[in-house]
Parts: C-alpha cells; structure tokens; sequence
C-alpha cells in the first residue's frame, strides 16, 4: 500500500477511460449517444496490437486503432443521423459488430509481443518531490499526451467558435441549421472524432497500459464504464478527466488491499481468504453506479441536463434525409 | 454524373402495410448473412461450406433440431423480458445478470437445501421456478429504483449489474459450494432437474438423446403471458402509452415511477426463469459460464421480432440455432460478428417503415413515378 504507486498507477489506466470518455463527450455534445464504445476500443485495441505486430511499427498501429475506431463509428452516425433510427438500439448493435470484428480478425494475436508505445521521465519535472514521481516519471507516452489533450479539449468546446457550432449541434439544431452551421455535417464529424478517440482508448490498452490481446477480456467492460463517467461528469472534459484518474486509482489501491497481512491492525480477510477478491473485483462496477447516482442527483438539483438534443434525430423540415 | 432519375424520401403517412415489417426482418437476416459470408471469404474462409455445416449442425436431423430448440429456450424467455421493457422504452441491459441471479437463487432451493430433497419433483421445481423469478426480478428492482426515484441512466446500471452478478455467482461457486475444488456446485439431485424427452427413451425409442427439455413449455407459456399482458391488460395498455408517449401517459394519471419499478422487476423475473431453465433443465448445477451471452443476443431478438411476443420466439430458434452452430464454426467471434450485422440491418431498415422511397423520373414528359414500398 504505497500511496505514489496508486496514484502512478491510477494516472495510467486512468489513461484508458480519459481518452474513451472525453471522446464520447464530443459526440454526445454534438448531440449523438453511442453506446459503441466497449465495441470501438476492442476493435482499436485489436486494429493497434495486429498493426503494430505486423509492421514493427507502433506509431503505425496507434493511427490504425483511430482509423479503425473512427471508421466503425461512421456506421452508428449513418444508421442514426441519416436512417434517424435508435441511438441506443444502434449503439448496442456497434458494441456487437465491433466485439464480433474484434474477435474474429484477432484471431491467434494472443501471446504475441508487437513493439509497445515507449515510457520514459520528463527531465526536470520528475524531479519535484511526490509530484514527479507520480506524474512525470516512466509513464507512456500516451499519459503525457493526456494531460495535455484534457485542456485542449476542455478549452475547444467551451472557448472557440467551432466549439460552439458542437455545443449548439446538440442543444438546438434547428436554431443552429437557420444561422448556417451544417447539422448533419458536424454530427458526423463528431461521431468519428468520437469513434477515433475510443480507438485510441482501446490501443491504450493494447500497446501500453496492460499490453496483450486477450479477446473481450481486453476492455473487460471499460467502454461502459467511459460512458457511465460521461454522465458523471456531466459533459465537461474536466471532470471527465479527474473521474477517469479517480477511478484508475482506486481500483488500483483497491486491487491492494489483498496484499498485506495485517490491515489497520487487524488480520486482513482478503489476504486470509483470497475468495473475498471476487468482491474487490465488483468495485468498479459499484463505483460506477454509485458515481451515476451522484451524478444525476447533482444534475437534478442545478438543473444541468444532457445536451437538449442528446439521443433525439434532426430532421430538417419534414423531408427528414 | 446525372442519374435519369432522383431519389425521394416522403414521410409516411398511411399505415405501414401489415407484411412490410416481418419483411424487413427477413431480408435484414438474409442481407447480414451474406456480408458476413463476404467477410468471411475476405479473410480466406470457405463461407458456402460453414453454410452448409451451419444447416447440419442445426437442422439436420431430429437431436439437431432439439439441441437447436434447447439453445432456443433460454433465448424465448430473455428475449421476452427485453421485449416489455423496450415496449416501455426501458432499456434493459441487465438480462444476462438477471439470468445469473435468477440461476443462483434457484439453486439456492437444491444447495441449502431449503425443502427435503426427496420432496416430489413438482415442489422442488416448483420452488426453483418462483425462487428464480424472485432472484431477477430482485437483480431488476435495483436499476428499477434508481431510475424511477433518482432518475439514474438503467442502461448504465444494468450493465454494471452485470458484471456484478457473474462475480457473485463465482464468489460462491470457488467457494462455499464448490464441488472438490472445481468451480462449479456438485450436480443436483434428480429431482431438481427439470424432465427431458431422453428420460422416456424406454417406453418410446424415438426419444432416446433427445435433450429437450420441459424450459421450452415453460418459454411457450411465458409468451403466452407476456402476450396477454401487452395486449389484453390495463398494465400492458399503460406500459405502451408510457413507452410511445410520456408526457400524455403523466396526464392520463398513470404512475409512471411505480410502472418503471414493475416492469423492471418483470422483465428480470422473465430472465431469472431463464436462467433456472438452464441449470434445471440443460447444466444441472450451478457453474461458471452458464450463458454465453443470452441476455445480450435477447437484445437483439426483440428488437428483430418488432416486440411482438410470438415473433420472439421465431426469432430465438434462429438464433439458437447461430449459438449451436457458432460453438462449432472458426474463427469464434463469427456468430456474434453476424448478430452485430443482423441487428444493423433492422434498425436501418425501419426507416422503410418510416419513410416511402420513390423514384422520380427526370425530363420526362409523362412525368412516372415508380413506388417503391
């Protein structure tokens, strides 16, 4: 139990959930629900471990997981922005199609080692005590990337114009089409940014966090868990980033606690009876329940909703396509 | 380039035709078998030769044609406790987690024992069946709850409470009741298995390895059920004015919080039954992977039998049929590839039931137009 290694080690996987659900906030901001996302990241997980291990190449694989990410998402944008059919309904079927791809052309990838995304220290940074070792020293390159996506995204939608073309998308797309902003053009773009950032999410895993092809235990449920955060952090990229690390660290310090033999003093249950681990293992799922409560009461009481449009088709007019 | 013609899509305004939906699931069904059949030949696979297993392997003789129903009857039952929650616009995720607890508290009647285990058979199942639904419906309350009282997103929930309950059933199947240290709970007893046709292989020859089993009456009369209540009940007629419309269902004074717990509650004791027709009629003891994704492939079966009741069950033999053949078929991920299409295919094609596609002739002087559905 050493509080630097939780956190260093909740930085990294919180990586995994950061990128999936800053991701599924563009998209749902511009109005678009899509439950994908466990599909998008088996599928980018998968397209970036095969990409990387055939061509000795990891930056290759990284951009194959966003392409292969994106191009899936395009067929949840065509079914609902074009065929105005269920977002929700639409979104399980990717999380199938996405699944089933995944495993069928990831056939025989397990067991093999491809070139993973390199780790390494930020001179000067690592060296400021606690905070260096935590944040700046042997992480993945992708850690780093992170931090520096989180404001970026943060600052593009709430600070620029093309941000409030996204904003306005979601939130009123009839107002937003009479001032000339192309709905059905926006929604698309930001399904696949969407479907490009769950990619990576899925690469994240394969070529860095816990590298390995390891079929549907690969993601084991962590695009659900992005999407249930996105609730939480009711949209904002923010407080999607903070809960991703929050819940990256406690599963690890959760993890833990079956180390030591004594806890607080007391003879530690789970070191004695390795079974209980079953119930550590349903924390994330508890955590993620209990966030969604938290969230929703917040939302409720100062009446910050979802995007006014989130889950709804824009039909311009009657004609519709 | 100019087409001689433009495509027009018109909102409907006349009734869908009656055949249209059953045909749009049907072509859906034939158009994904043959992207995956395209797929299949893009990675060098042999897709006319996997058909023709497909076919053998599942309707080729009369214990193929019982394995396939026997995959089938699980399927019916979650397939009709998605079916009244999407009629309420309730999105249960959680079938499969249902099916476990649903799974686990029937086994509890065997493993506590909680009657005498040399009870008549009818009790001990009798017990199982009403213990199974309690279980689902209880794993079904949660969600139920949380959405009705604090307004938390069911899909999100549900989903959780899946892997919940899988960790649950392994909690104590590596446990307390393992059997020798396997993970899976000793077999039950006879009396808690629920009667196969193979049982009466004796008195008729016909029957011998047939291992269907009493779950499907139990799956038929579910339909029944769940029929009954959407269509001829005051319940069923307040579930679906909730689902089509919200706001007019508030104002016709109807209880939606009270009405989402209930269907929630519902909808799990359908696929807790589930879950008990499985281990009482097919594993006969409590173990590790029980379904290989029942309460997600019932997702997609309701929503390609439109939500009608009868339909699910149509729908579940040809997709117990995918599951029996897919055990079989390399690469392993084939099946639920195809019922990713499958379900693709039918919510892109409702928007022929929404919309009218009509070809309009360009330049023409007769000016024709050509209907198309």
């Amino acid at each position: 139990m050493n509080l630097e290694i939780i956190l260093h080690a909740g930085l990294a996987t919180g990586t995994i959930l950061l990128f999936a659900a800053i991701g599924e906030v563009f998209s749902e901001r511009a109005g678009v629900l899509n439950l994908g996302v466990e599909g998008m990241m088996l599928l980018g997980a998968m397209a970036g471990f095969s990409t990387s291990l055939a061509t000795g190449n990891v930056w290759l694989g990284l951009l194959a997981a966003i392409i292969a990410g994106g191009i899936l998402s395009l067929a949840h944008g065509l079914v609902t922005i074009h065929f105005q059919a269920d977002q929700v309904v639409s979104g399980l079927s990717l999380t199938f199609l996405g699944t089933g791809l995944a495993l069928v052309l990831g056939e025989g990838l397990t067991g093999k080692n491809p070139p993973l995304v390199p780790s390494f220290n930020i001179p000067g940074l690592s060296a400021i005590p606690f905070i260096g070792p935590v944040f700046f020293t042997d992480h993945s390159l992708l850690v780093y990337v992170g931090y520096l996506f989180v404001p970026l995204a943060w600052y593009f939608i709430f600070r620029t114009r093309p941000g409030m073309h996204l904003r306005a998308v979601g939130e009123k797309p009839d107002a937003a089409d009479t001032m000339g902003v192309n709905v059905y053009g926006l929604r698309y773009l930001y399904v696949f940014v969407g479907g490009c950032l769950a990619g990576l999410a899925g690469a994240t895993i394969s070529l860095s966090v816990s590298p390995g092809w390891y079929s549907t235990q690969t993601t084991s449920g962590q695009g659900w868990i992005a999407v249930g955060l996105v609730i939480f952090a009711q949209w904002d990229p923010l407080r999607a980033a903070f809960g991703a690390y929050l819940f990256g660290a406690l599963r690890r310090g959760i993890l833990d606690l079956q180390g030591p033999a004594f806890l607080l003093g007391m003879k530690n249950p789970l070191y004695i009876n390795s079974n209980y681990g079953f119930f550590l293992q349903m924390t994330p799922y508890v955590l993620t329940i209990l966030a969604l409560v938290i969230g929703s009461r917040q939302a409720a009481r100062k009446r910050l909703g979802a995007p006014a449009a989130l889950g709804l088709p824009y039909i311009r007019g009657e004609r519709g396509l | 380039m100019k087409l001689p013609f433009t495509v027009m899509f018109e909102k409907r305004m006349d009734d869908v035709p009656k055949w249209l939906p059953a045909a749009t699931s049907i072509g859906s069904v034939v158009i994904a078998f043959i992207i995956s059949g395209i797929i299949l030949k893009l990675i060098g696979g042999q897709p006319m030769r996997v058909g023709k297993f497909f076919f053998e392997a599942t309707f080729g003789s009369w214990a193929a044609v019982s394995d396939t129903l026997v995959k089938a009857t699980p399927l019916i039952m979650v397939g009709l406790a998605c079916t009244i929650a999407f009629k309420m616009k309730l999105w249960n995720i959680g079938a499969e987690g249902q099916f476990y607890i649903g799974a686990f508290a029937a086994s509890l009647v065997v493993l506590i024992p909680m009657v005498p285990l040399d009870s008549p058979r009818f009790v001990i199942i009798g017990l199982m069946i009403i213990m199974g639904m309690i279980g689902g419906a209880a794993w079904g309350f949660i969600p139920g709850v949380l959405k009705g009282k604090f307004g938390v997103n069911e899909i999100i929930t549900t989903l959780m409470l899946n892997y919940i309950a899988i960790l649950w059933n392994n909690f104590w199947i590596f446990n307390k009741w393992s059997d020798a240290g396997f993970q899976m709970t000793p077999p039950f007893e006879k009396t808690a298995w629920l009667p196969r046709l193979a049982d009466y292989a004796r008195e008729y020859k016909a029957f011998s390895g047939i291992t269907l089993h009493l779950g499907v009456v139990i799956a038929l009369v579910a339909t029944v059920v769940v029929w009954w209540v959407l269509e001829r009940s005051r319940w069923g007629y307040e579930i679906k004015l909730t689902g089509d419309n919200k706001e007019a269902a508030r104002y016709a004074g109807i209880n939606i919080v009270r009405n989402i717990i209930l269907v929630m509650m519902f909808s799990g004791a359908l696929a807790g039954l589930a879950g008990m027709s499985e281990i009482s009629g097919v594993v006969h003891r409590l173990q590790e992977r029980i379904s290989p994704g029942y309460g997600f492939t019932g997702i997609i079966i309701a929503w390609l039998a439109k939500l009608n009741p009868f339909a699910v069950v149509l729908v579940s033999i040809l997709f117990g049929a995918l599951i029996v053949a897919g055990r079989e078929i390399q690469p392993s991920g084939l099946a639920q590839l195809l019922q990713g299409i499958i379900l693709f295919m039918v919510i892109s094609s409702d928007v022929l039931l929404r919309y009218k596609i009509r070809f309009i002739r360009l330049h023409s002087p007769a000016a024709g137009e050509v209907e198309v559905a």
